[in-house]
């Protein structure tokens, strides 16, 4: 279960870098944890503190008003790198629900939808306006059941989820919620099809 | 319809189609290493769920392990919890686990194979990138997420897109002292480290009658270098013999009838792909990596490139900050570059084959001085099998440390890694920054040429040096 996403009022931060990768959203060091709870604490880790572990107060997301944003604004190539999915829990972590980008990692983005954070693709000139409404403290307001996207109090986009991936959002399920709820039966009528036909791979060894 | 054989796999296996596009594919078999799983079954304990077809899943601990004095509890305490979480977690879910002191643990993609868990025909998924490797035996075999682990172990199924299809169709023989490896690195070259990325390949032509099921397993292993999630071989006589007596492949009847379907697992004749490659082995050269990409690779003959002489600025930009970190300079010769380290192992080449083609360089050899030369087999299976024909003892004899099986230095999560600033020969298959320690230079490789790297004390031309008997 993820938290629903149903409604959402919030600044946003503005990381305009490019290819901002799973390693400095989740540094490799961090892989030997065994929790999913917590990871928030490495979150963009070598960028959020100093070698000391102190706040570093030029990272947006620890400028007053800025901290607890749930919404990023990023550059393209947003989570490309290797396939941790620990970069995409330390967001949610922290509380962030919306990512917009040019464009993303191609599992980074698989990733994020299965856990509850929504990845919005938008050509790079709207991401650079929305860029300079983040950095002016302009409010992003998400309405999942709407499916629109608000700044400023102006429409920037439909979503444009497919039925099934909004239920999901509005619920909280994540993708083994809604195979368990949808598809078991499925399943298990391919399942005894399947051992029909190839009976060695049911077979105990 | 004339079919693929990915088409063939995929058809097979399909739960239901969504509307997007995207399907519900069953998984027949799951493998689970220790840091990509805790997650996945704190997913399962939160819900209160089993595991669907615990007999389905197999697991072993292999990234974070050391690979000295197993006898003795793992030194990093963080390693030491993650390993024996997964111990915890198996056993509470009845899922088949391999121990640590166990003479089959291993690499996951070793030992599947190793143990004829792995079978023509089947789905088979692993939290891990390399799972392509298993695509060798004609299997539908792929990596996924955390998350996916644990939606396979609740559910057998996992939720996929279909990939278009890429043919490689190799052509002649090996010339001597070439390997897959050298093929796999030119493939890649030629490919561009995304240049796959969607597609499924499918290796075909006559070469492949040539290569032996290790060879296959590094081509398909490889394929994920150049961005394929999966890659296949069609099952071949090659590939029944070699699974044949397996202890978890099917006996008897069983056994007999698998194979019959087994042997229906080929494209047709008409079957068309999205695209096609042609690859003439004949002219191949051992190939090595310069840069910090596995697509950065060139013959051992060649010379470091020059950024400045690209004419794609992107790709310029990332040459010239991969010479950086490597240490070289534009036209300098790869042939004669010292290395400090040369590390033989990992999925790729870490097989009994690969350790023959490095003891036929290193028979009656010693290892340089200024190098440390460390050999890790793939499974305690393969460490067994080399130690009985002798290729234990010619490694021992050169100077190499001969270690205990797991991935070791191909991710440097175990303590095994190269310092700042050294150059490593690695028959691994990412030389990405940092990847076997930090502000180390890896120059990917094949078995022989990481071991003429080791008794040469630099990176050389495998085929100057004379085979010794
Ligand atoms: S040997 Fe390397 S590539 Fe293979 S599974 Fe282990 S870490 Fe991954």
């Amino acid at each position: 279960m993820s938290a629903p996403l149903i409604h959402l009022n919030s600044r946003a931060v503005h990381l305009p870098d490019t290819n901002i990768d799973t390693d400095i959203i989740f540094p490799a060091r961090f892989l030997l944890r065994t929790d999913r709870e917590g990871l928030g604490d490495c979150a963009f880790a070598d960028r959020r503190f100093t070698q000391d572990g102190a706040e570093n107060p030029e990272f947006p997301l620890n400028r007053d008003g800025w901290r607890g944003a749930q919404v990023i604004v990023g550059g393209a190539g947003f989570g490309c790198g290797s396939s941790r999915e620990h970069a995409v829990w330390a967001l949610v972590d922290i509380g962030i629900r919306l990512v917009i980008a040019p464009d993303f990692g191609e599992i980074f983005a698989g990733n994020a939808v299965k856990n509850g954070l929504l990845v919005l693709r938008l050509p790079p000139e709207t991401c650079a306006g929305l860029g300079q409404q983040a950095e002016a403290g302009e409010t992003f307001t998400l309405d999942m059941r709407a499916q629109t996207l608000h700044v400023g109090g102006r429409l920037v986009c439909g979503l444009d989820l497919a039925r099934e991936a909004q239920e999901a959002f509005l619920n909280g399920w994540d993708e083994l919620d809604v195979i368990l709820n949808r598809d078991m039966d499925s399943i298990r009528d391919f399942e005894t099809g399947h051992r029909a036909r190839q009976p060695w791979l049911f077979a105990a060894s | 319809m004339p079919r693929t054989l990915y088409d063939k796999l995929w058809d097979s296996h399909v739960v239901r189609s969504y509307d997007d596009g995207s399907a519900l594919i069953y998984v027949d078999r799951h493998l689970l290493h220790e840091v990509s799983t805790p997650q996945s079954f704190q997913a399962l304990d939160s819900r209160g769920l089993s595991v669907h077809r615990p007999e389905a899943n197999l697991a072993v601990a292999d990234h974070a392990v050391p690979t000295l004095n197993r006898d003795r509890p793992i030194a990093d305490p963080m390693a030491a919890r993650q390993t024996a979480l997964l111990q915890r977690n198996v056993a509470k879910h009845n899922i088949p686990y391999i121990p640590l002191d166990d003479r089959r643990q291993g690499i996951v993609h070793v030992i599947g194979p190793e143990q004829g868990f792995t079978l023509p025909g089947m789905t088979l998924a692993c939290g891990d990138s390399h799972t392509s490797t298993h695509g060798a035996f004609g299997a539908l075999a792929f990596g996924i997420g955390a998350s996916e682990c644990g939606i396979v172990m609740a559910t057998q199924a996992v939720v996929q897109r279909r990939a278009r299809t890429m043919c490689v169709r190799l052509s002649g023989d090996l010339p001597l002292g070439v390997t897959t490896k050298d093929l796999a690195l030119r493939l890649i070259a030629v490919l561009g480290a995304n240049g796959a990325s969607g597609h499924a390949i499918e290796y075909v032509g006559a070469a492949l009658a040539g290569l032996g099921m290790e060879q296959r397993m590094t081509l398909c292993n490889m394929a994920i270098e150049a961005g394929a999630r999966v890659a296949l071989v069609a099952p071949d006589q090659i590939t029944v013999d070699w699974l044949r007596g397996r202890p978890m492949a099917p006996k008897g009847a069983d056994f007999d009838a698998a194979v019959a379907y087994w042997q229906t697992l080929r494209s047709d004749p008409e079957a068309r792909y999205d695209r096609v490659v042609e690859m003439d082995l004949t002219t191949l050269a051992p190939h090595v990596t310069w840069g910090t990409s596995p697509e950065d690779a060139l013959p051992i003959t060649g010379t470091v490139p020059d950024p400045a002489q690209d004419d794609d600025a992107r790709r310029a930009q990332r040459r010239q900050r991969a010479l950086d970190y490597m240490g070289l300079e534009p036209g300098q010769a790869l042939d004669g570059l010292a290395v400090d380290v040369v590390f033989i192992g990992s999925c790729t080449n870490g097989r009994l084959a690969d350790l023959e083609a490095a003891a036929e360089v290193l028979r009656g050899r010693r290892v340089h001085p200024g190098v440390r030369a460390i050999a890790v087999p793939g499974s305690g299976l393969v460490k067994a099998e080399a130690e009985a024909r002798g290729l234990a003892q010619v490694f021992r004899d050169a100077g190499f440390e001969w270690r205990d099986a797991g991935c070791s230095m191909c991710v440097a999560m175990n303590g095994d890694s190269i310092e700042p600033g050294q150059r490593c020969a690695s028959t691994s298959n990412r030389n990405f920054e940092g990847r076997q320690g930090r502000g180390g230079r890896t120059h990917l490789v094949g078995p022989a040429m990481a071991a003429a790297a080791a008794v040469t004390g630099h990176l050389t031309d495998v085929r100057k040096l004379e085979i010794l008997t």
